[in-house]
């Protein structure tokens, strides 16, 4: 009787035992998978830097502020400064365009607009982030493109381009022929393409700003202009800014989109109107001839690095802004939750 | 005690005050309308031009030799399937077990790390993972490849997968595991068994959502796979996609093979945004039911 009893517990121990040995495998192995996930980080950035050295070593910073790329065998000569410039250029137009819209948006979402129209209006913005960037591509260089280089950009040089300052932005096309693509189209392209980013963390953060502040400013008599501009923009303001660091970082990395838009010509110019190239697009264009092991390929592998140590800061930057203004906004009185919007649109870009 | 409904406007307003506000109320309407012309504009240049494009043969055969007419693009289609059901059944299992570690799990210190990490490796440009698989995979084997393309993709869907996994896991109320656990079975199989098959249909939405985004993905692919002209359905040879074969398409001279282009762009298009609206269709179900 007894012996059967310790067996049994003994069996029981020996199961317990065993189960915590599968708790502690099954919690071991996720746990390695996900640091597969740091480790796979790590790698990428290990490849780069290695290549990355290369190139600082043979070129110092020649690489970034040089303005002549040759990849022939021999007389090769890489100075990136043309694709670097596009790429600050194309992005922080795009964002310019895109921003004003993309608050706009926030607030007519959250603050104007109610029933089926915002329904409709909020899917529309949203969908133009699931369209594929080679469509993008593909509808700026037969549609928008002509129509830009035919009537739009004319118009924009005979009157934005005799304002002083900022009429160099929009002189005349000097890098040759029309139709080759341009920067301002890029721009364009760009700025529909991060619009719904942006708009969803801006709805974020305005979405957050307590409600008993608006009403507050409505019983003192505000309209709902003084009631968004008193009440809500400062606290939405930092959340804002990080939205456009978001959509920035977004518009650095776009490739194929720019690549067929941009006219992927070297020259440096100030009027958008002339063609341009950017950091990705001359990875996309150049990878064939450069699978060697050459300097060139190691100079495009460094452009890589940069463009992805960029989009990082940018994250980072917009992740600290976003969370620094609801970090505002929950110092102030609680309330009732207000509804979530689109929570899945940062994961779908 | 009505409550004053807040569009309208309190009595003794300036008529400027009234009318700045009626301007910018104005001013935003006109923004969301321009803001909805894009996606009208393209969907329907893609559905007019595309739909002239589709016939049986655009669908079943290879392309016919530059300039004369005829031919499809079957092998983009096939590549595109190959590629994008590898890189599925790579980064699923991936997700799946980074996702549980991250809902289940996870420490705050380490889970706080990987979280960041594959927030990180979300905003990194999707060109970054192409030229990474590039320099690592295509330069040491010598030769594009569909594998590689599958591995540039799963180096995008992996830190997706994961987030969006962790997130259904989380919303599987706490009774179902501590009643699982009450029951006397181990943590391992409380979680494979109760907590992801009720986590099911969200991770299916993950799923459809990651696929989504892989089927449109050029830059990764052109970096990796290349493409390829003809049939091929051996992972270690260079392999076509249908994003790639518009890409291509587009920027030939040859004005005959346009056409194709914008037909592959409507494929793509339906593909891509019908699985994006069923996945929100799935989703809100899903938050209606467990409410």
């Amino acid at each position: 009787m007894a012996s059967t009893t310790s067996t049994t517990q003994a069996k029981a121990g020996a199961r317990r035992a065993r189960s915590r040995f599968a708790d502690r495998a099954f919690r071991t192995s996720t746990l390695v998978i996900s640091l597969g996930l740091i480790g796979l980080l790590v790698f990428i950035v290990a490849v780069f830097s290695g290549d990355a050295a290369k190139i600082f070593h043979a070129f110092g910073l020649d690489f970034i502020t040089g303005k002549d790329w040759n990849p022939v065998t021999g007389r090769e000569q890489f100075g990136a400064l043309p694709f670097i410039v596009g790429t600050v250029v194309t992005s922080a137009f795009a964002i310019f365009l895109a921003v004003p819209v993309a608050v706009a948006l926030a607030l007519l979402l959250n603050e104007v607009s109610s029933g089926w129209l915002r329904n409709v209006l909020a899917v529309f913005v949203d969908l133009l982030a699931a369209i594929p960037s080679v469509v993008y591509g593909l509808w700026g260089v037969f549609i928008l493109l002509p129509v830009f280089d035919r009537h739009v950009e004319p118009f924009l040089t005979h009157t934005l381009g005799k304002v002083p300052v900022i009429g160099a932005l929009f002189g005349p096309n000097v890098s040759g022929g029309t139709s080759g693509g341009d920067v301002f189209t890029a721009s364009v392209i760009l700025a529909i393409m991060v619009l719904p980013i942006v708009t969803a963390v801006s709805r974020e953060v305005v979405a957050v700003v307590p409600r008993d502040l608006r009403e507050a400013a409505m019983a003192l008599g505000a309209t709902r202009y003084e009631a968004i501009r008193m009440a809500v923009l400062p606290y939405a303001r930092s959340g804002i800014v990080g939205a456009t660091m978001l959509g920035l970082g977004r518009a650095l990395g776009e490739t194929i989109a720019v690549a067929m838009v941009i006219g992927n010509g070297l020259g440096i110019h100030a009027s958008l109107f002339n063609s341009g190239y950017t950091i990705p697009a001359v990875i996309a264009n150049e990878f064939r001839e450069a699978s060697g092991t050459g300097l060139h390929r190691s100079a495009l592998l460094t452009l890589a690095l940069i463009l992805m140590v960029i989009a990082l800061v940018m994250a980072s930057l917009s992740r600290l802004l976003v969370r620094r203004s609801r970090a505002l906004v929950s110092e102030a009185p609680p309330q009732e939750e207000r509804s979530a919007v689109a929570p899945e649109a940062e994961v779908s870009g | 005690m009505a409550a004053v409904p807040t569009t309208m406007i309190p009595f003794g307003v300036s008529r400027v005050r009234r009318y700045k506000d009626r301007a910018f109320t104005s001013l935003l309407w006109l923004c969301g309308a321009l803001a909805m012309l894009p996606l009208l504009f393209i969907a329907g240049y893609v559905v007019v031009r595309g739909v002239a494009a589709l016939n049986v043969a655009f669908f079943t055969k290879e392309p016919t030799a530059p300039g004369l007419p005829g031919g499809g693009i079957v092998q983009s289609f096939i590549g595109s399937g190959i590629m994008v059901g590898l890189a599925v059944l790579f980064s699923v299992p991936l997700g799946v077990m980074t996702g549980v570690y991250l809902a289940e799990f996870g420490g705050r210190r380490v889970a706080g790390a990987i979280r960041f990490i594959a927030e990180v490796l979300l905003s990194t440009p999707s060109i970054v993972a192409g030229a990474f698989i590039w320099a690592v995979v295509v330069v040491t084997l010598g030769s594009f490849s569909g594998l590689a393309g599958a591995l540039a993709l799963t180096v995008l869907m992996w830190p997706i997968m994961a987030r969006a996994i962790e997130e259904v896991l989380r919303l599987v109320p706490d009774d179902y595991r501590e009643a699982a656990l009450a029951l006397g079975i181990p943590r391992w199989k409380m979680i494979l068994r109760v907590v992801v098959p009720t986590a099911g249909a969200g991770i299916f939405t993950a799923i459809m959502l990651a696929v989504a985004r892989g089927l449109g993905e050029t830059a990764p692919i052109l970096l990796t796979a290349l493409g390829n002209n003809f049939i091929n359905v051996h992972p270690t040879q260079p392999m076509d996609a249908v994003p790639l074969r518009i890409y291509n398409y587009a920027q030939s001279p040859v004005i005959s093979l346009h056409p194709l282009a914008w037909g592959g762009a409507i494929v793509l298009l339906v593909a891509v945004l019908g699985l994006s609206i069923g996945a929100r269709v799935l989703a809100n179900r899903q938050q209606r039911r467990i409410r």
